[in-house]
């Protein structure tokens, strides 16, 4: 299992909860599990071409997913995945 | 048996090596040797040799070792005619510095000889007592803290994040302090902007700010811009600032902002709060990516509200405005390292930092060397909307 961080604003679409243990070989699977548990997280995440949205950055560990192998990307026990959605405030 | 300062002078040209003016010009035309000059303040304020580093005699044996951590690098001490230099060269020999030598002749001989010599600016003696804490601190010093009251840092916003910013910045003494803002002071904005005051609510938060800033610190110039940042005057807004703290609340004016200070290379400190959680980094590229690099598009306004629509933890922001001020000075005084390629995301409720490395796409439509050559050519590359426009697909980032 890995931990996917939730973001502070999408945790209302998460049950509420700052981080979750799904499991899953690929950052793509891991999020596909997140996703099935969390329904409205999809339109959040993804386009409806099932693309990540490009306004969420997705790291494993410190990494940015973009610049590993995208959804292709392993993902090991213990992993940590953080979501990360731009935020204005300021 | 006693000695004479004849016996303790002939002792010490047995022991150090001298070197000449000319030798020493030379010596420090190759840098990699230090300069110690260790007249009185009062004879360095007259005028000093380029580069040289002050510890007067009566302190060698305190500072000379935060000045200068490695024993076997090379080190010229020089004073006024060469003899308090030989006697300062001697203690640093006795504390295990391997390549000393003393200039004879000493300054007086410099200056004869037609060498090069600058003048310090000098702190009055009101700023010697203000920034004491800095001048103590080898890493800013009397040459930092004339680099700092000499620079020029752009608060965008005078808000949460630009509060503490503003604050820390005119303490420390950074010399003019630009704020760009329109806004008026609200009774809900004193939770966190704490540069404006329960009496100022109706005030414009740029008049606001000056006053706290100059209550704080008469030494700074503050640049009121009362306007909104727009494409239209960006460019004249920025101009002349040496770093530009990001608080904002919107990402049009964030993208605005990125894609002007990226064309005239003026670095963006940047923070964005939400609630209890903070972001944080430093767009200089090419050193590290730009904002367009790290969020290409912004995300539909449901997914990213503002503190007045969300809420923040009052503390947040002042924290990450002071993060933002630590790397801001760092950025003057050209110290340690930035936060450029690296997101630090702090959260308040663990009071846990995680940090993310952070890459340049070399697609992007600002700051990749594509980009800059189209700019240079006279025809930038065409930038997404900085407003959300439906949804958009993963494009081919390389
Ligand atoms: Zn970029």
């Amino acid at each position: 299992m890995s931990t996917v961080r939730i973001p502070p604003v999408l945790r209302s679409a998460a049950g509420g909860v700052k981080s979750v243990e799904i499991g899953g070989a690929t950052v793509g699977e891991v999020l596909e599990g997140l996703t099935a548990a969390h329904p409205a997280l999809r339109t959040q995440l993804f386009s409806d071409e099932g693309a990540l949205n490009r306004f969420v950055n997705v790291y494993v560990n410190d990494q940015d997913v973009r610049y590993l192998q995208e959804g292709s990307t392993p993902v090991e026990e213990r992993d940590t995945i953080i979501i990360l959605p731009a935020m204005a405030g300021g | 048996m006693p000695k004479s300062y004849a016996d303790l002078l002939k002792e010490a040209r047995s022991q150090i090596k001298e070197v000449s003016p000319p030798e020493a010009d030379l010596i420090r035309e190759r840098g990699a040797t230090t300069f110690v000059d260790v007249r009185e303040a009062s004879e360095w304020e007259q005028g000093h040799l380029p580069g040289a580093v002050h510890i007067s005699k009566s302190y060698i044996e305190q500072q000379i070792e935060g000045a200068l951590p490695d024993r076997d690098a090379p080190v010229v001490t020089y004073c006024a005619g060469g003899v308090r230099s030989l006697f300062a060269a001697q203690t640093l020999q006795e504390m295990g510095y391997t390549n000393v030598s003393s200039m004879s002749g000493g300054f007086q001989q410099w200056k004869s000889q037609g060498l090069p010599w600058t003048v310090p600016t000098i702190l009055s003696s009101e700023q010697k007592q203000r920034y004491s804490r800095h001048l103590l601190i080898p890493e800013v010093g009397t040459e930092g803290q004339t680099t700092l009251l000499g620079s020029k840092a752009l608060l965008i916003g005078a808000g949460g994040l630009g509060s503490p910013a503003a604050l820390y910045l005119a303490a420390a003494g950074v010399g003019t302090i630009g704020v760009v803002d329109f806004d008026v002071v609200d009774l809900s904005n004193l939770q966190r902007q704490v540069i404006h005051a329960t009496d100022r609510v109706g005030e414009k938060k740029t008049e606001s700010a000056r006053r706290t800033i100059n209550a704080l610190n008469p030494d700074v110039n503050v640049v009121l811009h009362e306007e909104m940042l727009t494409d239209e005057n960006v460019g004249r807004l920025i101009d002349g600032y040496d770093v530009i703290l990001d608080g904002t609340d919107t990402f049009e004016t964030r993208y605005t902002l990125n894609d002007a200070a990226v064309a005239v290379g003026i670095p963006v400190v940047h923070a964005s709060v939400f609630r209890f959680e903070g972001q944080l980094t430093v767009f200089d590229p090419p050193s590290g990516p730009c904002y367009r690099c790290l969020y290409p598009t912004p995300p539909p306004p449901e997914l990213a509200p503002g503190c007045s629509v969300a809420g923040v933890l009052g503390v947040v922001p002042g924290i990450m405005g002071l993060l933002q001020t630590n790397e801001a000075i760092k950025i003057l005084l050209r110290i340690g390292d930035s936060l450029a390629g690296r997101l630090l995301l702090f959260d308040a409720l663990d009071a846990s930092f995680t940090e993310l490395r952070l890459r340049r796409d070399p697609a992007c439509p600002v700051c990749s060397e594509q980009a800059v050559a189209a700019r240079v050519a006279g025809h930038p590359l065409p930038v997404p909307s900085s407003t959300y426009e439906g949804e958009f697909v993963l494009g081919a980032r390389a």
